[in-house]
């Protein structure tokens, strides 16, 4: 062992926490997963009858539908959004600074908090929008209400993670291009997208992972309605578990959940190149 | 690294995470008996403090207690968790029905039917549909401890007067101020639909009126089946036809409770009526008093349904709310003792009416006269006492899985996703 490096004992309470706090409690729930129980008791095994319920669950398979939709309709928006509020306010003239910090409110609220101030607004009798869409109570609408409400949380999130990267761009690459000829639009295709790549992977990590497991804000929000309108999958385990009280078929769902966030996070890092990361210093 | 080198600290971290979860299995010790009876109940701030006294009361009498409350859903969730370990309470608060069921099959309840009986005077004090709403298989599990909530219609006498409407004593008439109020540009019935347990008064009284009792009864006695009914669906159809028409307005569903939404729209005149539990008055009087102070809130009694089999006096609602026992509890005595001291004192229900609750005794009419809402509170006491049947609410006497599903479809259902069939369906094929 190299005399540089830490000993590896040095990662054992990390170790240690992470083997209690999220590898057992995934053991168990996996053994759960095999059992009926409704709480009371001890837990009696049932073979496989929850994972075939699962796929006979209409509103587990549907669930598992919207959960993709809201995944993917926030990358769409946020990702645009955060990444060309990210550079602009990466500048740096004063006004940006102002203007960034009202920007970056949202992300100084909790969760809870969010919800609720939107259900205020929405409200369709005493709210902001009296006589208007349906935006809570459609079910047409209300899953991109939510997904309109996560972006308007997080995005400030990811525009600092963007702001950050792209500070770090060598200005010297702007001045060549300069030099080159090269106006703002090519500057930032060729430079700045570029540059901030692996960014982007991160960004969409969290924010795609985040998706997946967004349970609060919908909680609050909808609750997974109007109807079934806005439940998703996390929404389906909780509903499923913890109202309903039948924790050994709850236990199946979080399982597909930990599979689906797993799964999503390994395939995002492998198509994107992540795991070939180089330095981006100059001159390496 | 060597090989070596990674294996060391994980057999650390295995020896680590083994001790941690020991040493939490074995950190519950036995429960302190100086610590008395732990009793758990709701949380609800003026009520909480009447349960005190009593409470008080019997640690004035020698024993001893103390009181722990929870939210809504805490609470279920942290009773389900608690009950049958170390940490459970010796009486804890229940709606009766099924959901008292579950713990009674799970044998953790203990029967009162003994000790109620050796105390033939406490047992004779409750109004005898109440004192049921615990009773399973003919024994006591439960001594009710709050007052009575049935699910009543309440009106704006000045959205009806301004129409020159009366209130509904039939099903046809319902339908009738439906077109009335409409046409007023007023929505007839607020409706508090993004909570379904405010839809599920609709369809629980539609069927009694329909049916009578024994079609539920039937479907919690013997299982989903039942749902098969025909008077099932005719009832379902019959509320169908309520919401096509236009009866709670287009925009329920984004409607909450407990937000105050439906309350308020009833309030300011922007809704007629509403259908809700015997709270609606309190809740009314808190969010908008002059309202219910200048005697514009009116009440009655679900309308009947003409040619149906249920009798018009039958209710639905919240029984009452019960302290029942842990069957391993340390002090079963002690609680014993506790439910058969303390709930029936003068002291006791006299609070309860001086809260505006309307207690589960019989005899307590001169009482209420000197309550603080005298007509409200003789209007609802009435009502219990004449009614034939007491319904208690679906999602309470159902299993909690089963009373979920049915919940989520009843959504459905009103949202017009689900015509009256499919939902029968649904609910049937659990």
């Amino acid at each position: 062992m190299s005399s540089q490096r830490p000993s590896g004992w040095y990662a054992v309470p990390a170790f240690a926490f992470f083997a209690l706090f999220a590898a057992l409690p995934m053991v168990i729930v996996v053994y759960l997963s095999f059992t009926a129980w409704d709480g009371l008791g001890t837990p009696a095994p049932n073979g496989v009858d929850n994972w075939t319920r699962l796929v006979q669950d209409g509103e587990a398979t549907a669930s598992v539908g919207r959960t993709v939709l809201l995944m993917v309709v926030s990358w769409l928006v946020q990702t645009p959004i955060a990444l060309l509020v990210g550079v602009w306010a990466a500048g740096k003239q004063r006004s940006r600074a102002v203007l960034s910090s009202i920007f970056f409110l949202p992300l100084l609220l909790s969760t809870a908090a969010i919800a609720l101030l939107w259900q205020v607004l929405l409200d369709p009798n005493f709210g902001a929008f009296v006589g208007g869409p349906q935006f809570l109570g459609d079910t047409d609408i209300a899953i991109y209400t939510v997904v309109f409400v996560i972006s308007w949380q997080y995005i400030p999130f990811h525009t600092l993670l963007y702001q950050g990267a792209a500070r770090a761009v060598p200005p010297t690459l702007y001045e060549a291009a300069t030099i080159d000829g090269a106006g703002r639009f090519g500057q930032f295709v060729n430079i700045t997208l570029p540059q901030l790549r692996f960014t982007i992977v991160t960004s969409s990590v969290l924010m795609m992972v985040g998706s997946l497991t967004t349970f609060d804000t919908v909680l609050i929000l909808t609750n997974g309605g109007p109807g079934t309108a806005t439940r998703i999958l996390p929404l389906h385990m909780y509903i499923t578990g913890f109202v309903g009280f039948e924790m050994g078929y709850a236990s199946t769902i979080a399982v597909v959940l930990v599979v689906l966030g797993t799964a999503l996070s390994v395939a995002v890092m492998r198509w994107s190149g992540f795991r070939s990361m180089s330095s981006q210093q100059e001159g390496s | 690294m060597s090989r070596r080198s990674w294996m060391r600290p994980l057999i650390a971290m295995g020896l680590v995470a083994v001790a941690a979860v020991s040493t939490a299995c074995g950190s519950s010790g036995p429960a302190d008996p100086a610590n008395g009876l732990k009793v758990w109940a709701l949380e609800d701030p003026v009520l909480n403090k009447i349960e005190q006294k009593s409470i008080d009361s019997f640690k004035a009498g020698g024993g001893n207690a103390s009181l722990e409350t929870f939210g809504n859903d805490p609470y279920k969730q942290r009773l389900r968790v608690a009950i049958g370990s170390p940490q459970a309470p010796d009486l804890f608060f229940n709606w009766g029905g099924g959901n008292l069921k579950e713990y009674v099959d799970a044998g953790k309840v203990a029967d009162l039917t003994a000790v109620l009986d050796e105390n033939a005077a406490v047992r004779d004090k409750f109004i005898p549909s109440v004192l049921d709403g615990a009773k399973l298989d003919g024994k006591t599990y439960g001594v009710p401890m709050r007052g009575m909530q049935p699910v009543m219609l309440f009106y704006n006498k000045d959205v009806f007067a301004a129409a020159g409407a009366q209130p509904p004593t039939t099903w046809d008439d319902l339908l009738t101020l439906v077109d009335t109020f409409k046409a007023q540009g007023v929505t007839p019935i607020a409706l508090a639909g993004s909570q379904a347990w405010t839809e599920l008064m609709w369809a629980e009284y539609v069927l009694d009126r329909v049916a009578g009792p024994e079609v539920f009864k039937n479907i919690r006695d013997n299982g989903p089946a039942g749902w098969k009914d025909p008077a099932v669906v005719e009832s379902m159809t019959k509320l169908k036809d309520l919401i096509d028409r236009g009866a709670f307005g287009s925009n329920f569903a984004s409607v909450g409770y407990d937000a105050g939404g439906a309350s308020t729209i009833l309030a300011q005149g922007k809704a007629a009526m509403h259908l809700m539990g015997s709270w609606e008055y309190t809740n009314q009087l808190d969010q908008s008093p002059d309202f219910v102070k200048q005697n514009k809130l009116g009440w009655v009694a679900f309308p009947s349904v003409t040619g149906g089999k249920g009798d018009a006096g039958n209710l639905v609602g919240n029984v009452s709310n019960f302290y029942s026992a842990t069957s391993d509890s340390k002090n079963l005595d002690g609680a014993k003792k506790f439910l058969t001291t303390t709930l029936t004192e003068d002291s006791y229900i006299q609070a309860l009416v001086e809260a505006g609750d309307v207690p589960p005794v019989v005899g307590a009419e001169e009482m209420l006269k000197k309550s603080p809402n005298p007509d409200y509170a003789t209007f609802i006491y009435e009502l219990v006492l004449d009614s034939k049947n007491f319904q208690l609410s679906w999602d309470q006497d159902l299993p909690a899985d089963d009373a979920t599903f049915m919940l989520t479809q009843l959504q459905e259902f009103f949202l017009g996703k689900v015509s009256p069939q499919q939902f029968v369906d649904a609910v049937a094929a659990r």
